[in-house]
């Protein structure tokens, strides 16, 4: 019984859609205490995911004061990737990656136009050319092997990380100076450029790459896949690891002084460029993370990463866009929401969670003064 | 007004009025159409984005309330389409209220995320909901009949979609070309200027939004019943975000640039769609990726859009002349000269543990100049702050004529007639001096959104123009009125700042380093200008380190010390304080 349930819990997005027959059918007290739990394990699974990307929101918004809709993107490329990885293909994400490399390595010779030095010509060949090239190399050469899963989920998010860096190159850089608001209609460019190369490169079918340890463990009445302990391993990991990123390290401490006081940042001699690339980097690396978690428990479209990215966005709003733990927080909620709405009311799922965010703004706006624009 | 002026606009209504009647592909009309009804969608995001500052996602599901509204009423309960309209635009307000209500006191972006999550909430609940019909939508929808006639046809319903194009237009450009126009397009440099002189920022946002709303609401409307069925799809995100794009790719400050940007990407998204999938091999609709790119690329090469450009290849307008009035405003009664008028009675501010202004009173009275000196730091600014409720006090009180006033707005305090100055000085770059100064007269004009968009409020205008011109011609910038205030030099910028502080008919003026950055002449005219405001009967009180400015002008000084006030009295009394000598020479006093 239990593992039947879970077993369609895992096939099948919406939990709540198997489960309601039959909880309308045999309604009691135990069956009740186990929906409830399995709604919660999912709910948190979920809610850890898009915790990881309401940091990276906040994160980048906090450094680059970039709002990053195409956060999602990135969830599905590298979900998309890795399903590909499954299947021994060569994913069409390297083939990007190394587009992406050229148009920003022409961007840097463009700027070059008027004189250079070698160091910097070098820098950008290696940054923008010779890395994807070797990282297209790489994937190509090993792909078609058939690799370990722990080995595929490395590869994925070795690919996607630097088009991070790239996307800031070629889209962010030249609008460093912009204000919230161009940055954030820029952002929605960005996304539906990455969103149309997501159809065009992986196609309208939807794709679930295989978990990254097949098993599953009884703790009580509740059965806990391996995948969800992964995605919690990886949730806590990364939030540690960012913990400890800026608390210890100096660059780490410039992307603080850069949220800060980005003019202050500069005069005391942070390279804002150099933190905005970093915070780039880091928000594809945990967007990759994501997609590797969240590619086996759902299956993923092409544009499937934006309701997710919007989803950790919801949590990024309720933390003010600025705060790592209130936003972490909300996103464990957010997942609460959803997976309990899913149940109750199917069919208004999304109106619920996307509606979640009138009451949020609501208290924001009570709670804060008067805010003067920048 | 000149018809030179009107030339340009009257050529674009006829070529628009004999379009169908030329021998054209049908589908350029339908082109045309849907061109119209992005417009006016378009137009509302322009005086959202470009003026305003604000931005939305939304648009879309604004015309759905319109679209629904009218396909339910019309086709449920057979009411007659002229009937729905005003519906419909009721709806797409009051759907745009609440919304505008709970974002627009945040920063900027919490309006344009809030409308991404609420287009798609509202997206899924149109698909959801019984009476809506669904994801099938509602069909059967009747057409618009006007005295018997029905607009069935592709070509026919043409001339109402562009009538009501026209029309919005006009109206956009009425409405900025007015008294609450002029604080709408304050908000873009922050508004703290304009609400120093009156203007309610919170309401001026929230009219930009619902004006956005309603015109898409109108939007909504004519889709149904040119389309005569609705379903969700036209109503998601993604045509929300293609409407920004239009905005965008028009230039976000321009009504015209509104149609331009409209056309342009509708005749793109066209011509990919019919040509892109033979080049590709494929079906995906891979004008996305192309727009995306696009918008990215004109917010880094033109950000404001393309349509500035074809402006600049177009032959220049002669500035408008400024009207003459032979209406005046009324002005206040000024009390007789040594009235207290403001009074500032043990006035403290904490900043935590810092106390920038510590129990500090004076009194500013009427027809006198009032110097406020100290060091840096001592606590000037805020108390200029604290006076005109820029700042709250953390404690004690301000009066103005006995009355107290702390905790008021801004704005409310404006209304007694308190008008100031910047430190840092507070223009709007893009708009012409005669505008920036006109803003200060915000107060004396009561003329409401309605009456500005129908143009008929031209006598009050001409008036606050008028005054404005005076006032400039008082400063001596009138030479370069109809400049943007953008290319003036720092000391005129500041002169600039006085002119509209006088727009507003002060009975108490202050100004916060006036003189920084003016040259000797300069000075010297400002401080015969002060002088003839003092005899007027005006109160000025005066942040200044220029001493030899000072010394000359003022009846009476306040000097603060680290926030306190260390003396005060005639100008040849405090030189010779010792605590006073003491603060800006150093030394064991």
């Amino acid at each position: 019984m239990t593992s039947n349930m879970k077993a369609s819990l895992s096939a099948n997005q919406e939990p709540g859609q198997n489960l309601s027959g039959i909880f309308r059918n045999r309604r009691n007290s135990l069956l009740d205490a186990m929906i409830a739990a399995f709604l919660i394990q999912d709910g948190i699974t979920n809610g850890a995911v898009y915790a990881l990307l309401g940091l990276a929101l906040v994160l980048l918004f906090s450094v680059t004061r970039v709002i990053f809709i195409p956060q999602g993107e990135f969830v599905a490329y590298g979900a998309l990737t890795l399903a590909l990885l499954d299947g021994a293909k060569v994913p069409a994400t390297i083939s990007l990656l190394v587009s992406f490399g050229v148009i920003a390595f022409l961007l840097d010779l463009w700027g070059m136009r008027r004189g250079t030095d070698a160091r910097t010509f070098l820098r950008s060949v290696g940054l923008n050319l010779v890395l994807p090239g070797a990282i297209y190399g790489i994937t190509a050469a090993l792909a078609p092997l058939g690799l370990p899963s722990v080995a595929k989920a490395l590869l994925t998010v070795l690919i996607i990380t630097p088009m991070g860096l790239y996307i800031y190159r070629i889209a962010y850089r030249p609008l460093a100076d912009a204000s919230v608001l161009v940055l954030l209609i820029a952002s929605v460019g960005v996304h539906l450029a990455m969103m149309g190369l997501g159809l065009v490169f992986f196609g309208a079918e939807g794709l679930r790459a295989e978990p990254l340890a097949d098993e599953n463990y009884t703790v009580g009445m509740l059965m806990v896949s391996a995948q969800s302990l992964c995605i919690y391993g990886a949730t806590i990991a990364i939030i540690v690891a960012l913990y400890l990123f800026f608390e210890r390290t100096l660059l780490g401490k410039a992307l603080r002084a850069t949220a800060v006081n980005r003019l202050g940042a500069r005069l005391v001699g942070v390279r804002t460029h150099l933190t905005g690339v970093t915070a780039f980097t880091l928000a594809a690396a945990i967007g990759a993370v994501s997609g590797v978690l969240i590619g086996p428990i759902t299956t993923i479209y092409y544009d499937t990463g934006f309701l997710i990215g919007l989803k950790g966005f919801v949590a990024a709003i309720i933390g003010g866009l600025g705060s790592f733990p209130i936003t972490a927080i909300a996103a464990i909620g957010v997942g609460l929401v959803e997976s309990f709405s899913s149940f109750f009311a199917s069919s208004y799922k999304e109106v619920i969670v996307f509606g979640l965010i009138i009451p949020v703004l609501i208290w924001l706006s009570l709670s804060h003064a008067f805010h003067e624009e920048e | 007004m000149k018809i030179e002026r009107l030339l340009p606009g009257l050529a674009g209504i006829v070529l628009l009025s004999v379009v169908p009647l030329l021998p054209v592909p049908p589908f350029w009309i339908t082109i045309l159409n849907n061109i119209g009804l992005a417009s006016l969608v378009t137009i509302g995001l322009v005086l959202l984005t470009g003026v305003g500052g604000l931005t939305s996602f939304g648009q879309a599901a604004f015309c759905g309330f319109g679209a629904y509204t009218t396909a339910v009423l019309s086709t449920n309960y057979g009411v007659s389409p002229w009937l729905t309209l005003p519906l419909s635009l009721l709806v797409g307000a009051a759907t745009a209220l609440p919304l505008g209500l709970i974002t627009v006191r945040l920063s900027g972006h919490f309006l344009p995320l809030g409308t991404i999550a609420w287009g798609l909430a509202l997206y899924y609940l149109f698909g959801k909901i019984d009476l809506l019909g669904r994801y099938d939508g509602i069909s059967g929808i009747p057409p618009v009949e006007f005295a018997g006639y029905r607009f069935l046809s592709d070509d026919s319903i043409y001339y109402l979609i562009w009538f009501f194009v026209v029309a919005v237009a006009i109206g956009a450009r009425n409405l900025l070309d007015s008294r609450i126009g002029r604080g709408i397009r304050a908000l873009r440099g922050g508004g703290q200027a304009a609400e120093a002189f009156g203007v309610n920022v919170v309401r001026a946002k929230l009219t930009v939004f619902v004006f956005a709303a309603v015109v898409a609401a109108l939007s909504g409307w004519l889709y149904a019943h040119m389309q005569r069925n609705v379903n969700p799809t036209p109503f998601g995100l993604s045509m929300g975000i293609e409407y920004l794009l239009m905005a965008v790719v028009g230039g976000s400050g321009h009504v015209w640039g509104a149609i331009f940007g409209a056309s342009i990407v509708l005749i793109l998204k066209d011509v990919l769609q019919r040509f892109l999938p033979d080049l590709i091999g494929t079906t995906a609709n891979f004008e996305m990726v192309v727009f995306g790119i696009l918008l990215v690329v004109i917010l880094q090469l033109s950000r404001d859009g393309l349509w500035p450009l074809v402006l600049k290849a177009l032959p220049a307008r002669p500035p408008k002349p400024v009207p003459v009035s032979d209406r005046k405003l009324s002005r206040r009664t000024l009390a007789p000269a040594g009235t207290p008028l403001i009074r500032v009675d043990k006035a403290r501010k904490a900043f935590g543990g810092l106390v920038a202004v510590n129990d500090v009173s004076f009194e500013v009275p009427a027809g006198r100049v009032v110097g406020l000196i100290g060091p840096n730091g001592a606590g000037k600014s805020t108390t200029f702050n604290l006076i005109t409720g820029i700042a709250s006090l953390t404690g004690g009180t301000v009066f103005y004529q006995g009355q107290p006033m702390s905790g008021d707005s801004p704005r409310q305090i404006a209304r007694h007639g308190i008008a100031r100055t910047f430190q840092h000085a507070k223009i709007l770059p893009d708009m012409s001096v005669l505008e920036n100064v006109a803003l200060g007269a915000h107060l004396r004009g009561s003329a409401g959104v309605f009456r500005s968009f129908l143009r008929l409020e031209r006598a009050e205008e001409a008036a606050l123009l008028a005054e404005a011109a005076i006032q400039l011609d008082r400063v001596g910038l009138s030479e370069y009125r109809d400049r943007s205030a953008g290319d003036l030099a720092l000391g005129q910028i500041r002169i600039l700042e006085i002119a509209r502080a006088l727009a507003a008919d002060p009975t108490v003026l202050l100004l916060d380093e006036p003189a920084a950055g003016l040259r000797h002449g300069e000075k010297q005219e400002l401080a015969s200008l002060l002088k003839k405001l003092r005899e007027e009967g005006v109160a000025v009180l005066l942040v200044e380190h220029d001493m030899g400015f000072v010394m000359g002008l003022v009846d009476h000084l306040v000097v603060l010390d680290f926030g306190t006030l260390i003396a005060e009295g005639r100008p040849a009394d405090v030189r010779k304080h010792p605590a006073v000598v003491a603060a800006y020479l150093g030394g064991a006093a």
